[in-house]
């Protein structure tokens, strides 16, 4: 036990696992923000299309040799969520195949481009490093920290502001509609949010694992309270919760960082049914 | 001055109308019911009175001081709302959105909207309970009350009372007759139950193979055509 507590503290001198913290606290927390927004108006795959997209983009990048990928990325990634969103209804081809389609054609063609212009001499480390999350979240620079907590708080901040019209929206669309809001904007303004949440999030589970971040604190969340504001508290709180435990044992243990946590969620997922189960039994309102 | 009027609409989706040249007027007060058979046009009439889809020819025009968003609406329940977590307060005061415009929380005016507007529909006692678990004429009395917070003018509801059991069913018209002659709220329902409509309605509006507009008492007097057509789809629904 104590030898754990001393690698621990040794650890933490360290800034590189000061940075892992921050960064991975505040995706967390962002990630679980929209999560009850997408599971609810049926849209959990979103985040795991557009995480392949950024992949994509991440893959054009890297031919084209830009120093600084984030921009182009994000771009990539937030484009494709507002096509994505535009076409979902009334389109010939149904919502789902599009993202199917999309997300399938973006892996194909981001590997392709990897293989056929990377000069790297490690190339399945690379495409695994990016797939699954890597060491990235333990070598980020104090600009990339900066960058990722720039984009959390207008994150946050949007969230908080547009809270009751994205309620509205996710309740019932062609009400809020029907009485003056404007739907469509707000539909748009949550594909762009989630755009940047999953780019921001490949950083720290890799881009296969995204959803992953998105939708289990969400449903972990639904299991056990009944309002759309606890919900969502809740989820944030646990998100984060898990992140942090994710990442402590990933250090300590040197598992995967993206794996872990998703694991820790998990466990979480399945205690929250049971007690969800257990205060179903007891009947609570 | 009448506060809708529907001018020569058609109606349909991709330049494919199944209405041609419907016009009416609904003044304040009144109490419209919509009947006709599935497929008729109902529904779709109704998302274009909301402008949630646009005519093909025609206009829908507001008039008596009706802003084309004071619509109250009580649409059929969607599967994303059957298991939603949020409780019933929640739900109600989300009707107040309309209002708000860019600001982002809701003022005391408006909760307070939202507490009348539950009692109204006699839903206080479990404004902090979870909407999935109600039943299905209590969801419906939180998805009425979420229309009120919407208007004080006109309602429409989209067969508010499909899928209930007959006590469930007269108390929710109970609900809605009152807001119609206490509250003088005008009143657009869909309806299969022909019979329900010419008892509780002041108008009818039949669509389908023959359109009929008129008041009860003609639409009663205009005779059997309409009625047995209707009076068989409302025992099969």
């Amino acid at each position: 036990m104590s030898t754990i507590l001393d690698k621990f503290s040794l650890y933490m001198q360290y800034p590189f696992v000061h940075y892992a913290l921050i960064v991975g606290v505040l995706i967390a927390l962002c990630s679980s923000l929209l999560g009850v927004t997408l599971v609810l108006k049926r849209f959990s795959f979103i985040g795991d299309g557009l995480s392949h997209v950024a992949f994509g983009a991440m893959a054009i990048a890297a031919v084209l040799n830009v120093t600084n990928d984030m921009p182009l990325i994000l771009t990539i990634t937030v484009v494709c969520a507002i096509l994505l969103l535009r076409t979902g209804q009334n389109t010939k081809i149904k919502g789902d195949a599009t993202l199917a389609m999309l997300s399938v054609g973006a892996l194909a063609i981001g590997y392709l481009l990897m293989n056929l212009f990377s000069t790297s001499t490690n190339l399945t480390g690379d495409v695994c490093t990016t797939l699954f999350g890597s060491t990235s979240i333990l070598t980020l620079t104090q600009t990339e920290v900066w960058l990722c907590v720039v984009l959390s708080v207008v994150v946050v901040s949007i969230f908080i502001l547009f809270y009751n019209k994205i309620f509205a929206v996710t309740f019932d669309e062609n009400f809020a509609q029907a009485t003056g809001t404007k739907a469509d904007l707000y539909n748009l303004l949550i594909a762009v949010v989630v755009a940047v949440i999953v780019v921001l999030a490949m950083n720290l589970v890799g881009s296969l694992l995204v959803s992953a971040l998105v939708i289990f604190p969400a449903l972990l969340a639904m299991r056990i309270f009944k309002s759309f504001k606890a919900v969502t508290v809740c989820s944030a709180i646990l998100s984060v919760f898990c992140a942090l435990a994710g990442i402590l044992v990933s250090i300590l243990g040197g598992t995967p960082v993206g794996s872990t946590i998703v694991a820790v969620d998990i466990v979480a997922f399945f205690m929250a049914c049971i007690i969800g189960k257990i205060l179903g039994r007891r009947g609570t309102v | 001055m009448a506060q809708l009027i529907c001018q020569n609409l058609s109606l349909g989706y991709e330049a494919k109308a199944i209405l041609h040249d419907l016009s009416f007027s609904v003044d304040a007060g009144d109490y419209l019911c919509i009947v006709g058979e599935n497929g008729s046009g109902k529904s779709t009439l109704m998302r274009t009175i909301l402008g949630l889809q646009a005519p093909i020819h025609g206009k829908v025009l507001t008039g008596d001081g009706l802003c084309p968003n004071e619509i109250g609406y009580l649409p059929q329940q969607t599967v994303v709302q059957k298991d939603f977590p949020a409780s019933v307060r929640e739900i109600v005061i989300s009707g107040c959105q309309g209002r708000c415009g860019l600001r982002p929380f809701y003022n005391s005016k408006e909760k307070q909207l939202a507490v009348e507007a539950m009692e109204k529909m006699g839903i206080g006692y479990f404004s902090k309970r979870c909407y999935r678990e109600l039943s299905g004429g209590q969801q419906q009395r939180v998805l009425l009350a979420r229309a009120l917070c919407a208007t004080q003018k006109i309602l429409l509801l989209d067969e508010p009372v499909a899928g209930l059991d007959p006590k469930v069913t007269a108390e929710l018209y109970r609900l809605i007759d009152e807001r119609n002659h206490r509250d003088g709220i005008t009143v657009i329902m869909i309806s299969h139950d022909v019979a329900a409509a010419v008892e509780h309605a002041s108008h009818i509006l039949h669509i389908g193979k023959t359109v009929f507009f008129g008041t009860k008492e003609e639409y009663v007097e205009s005779g059997a055509r309409y009625m047995s057509v209707g009076m068989e789809r409302g025992e099969e629904s």
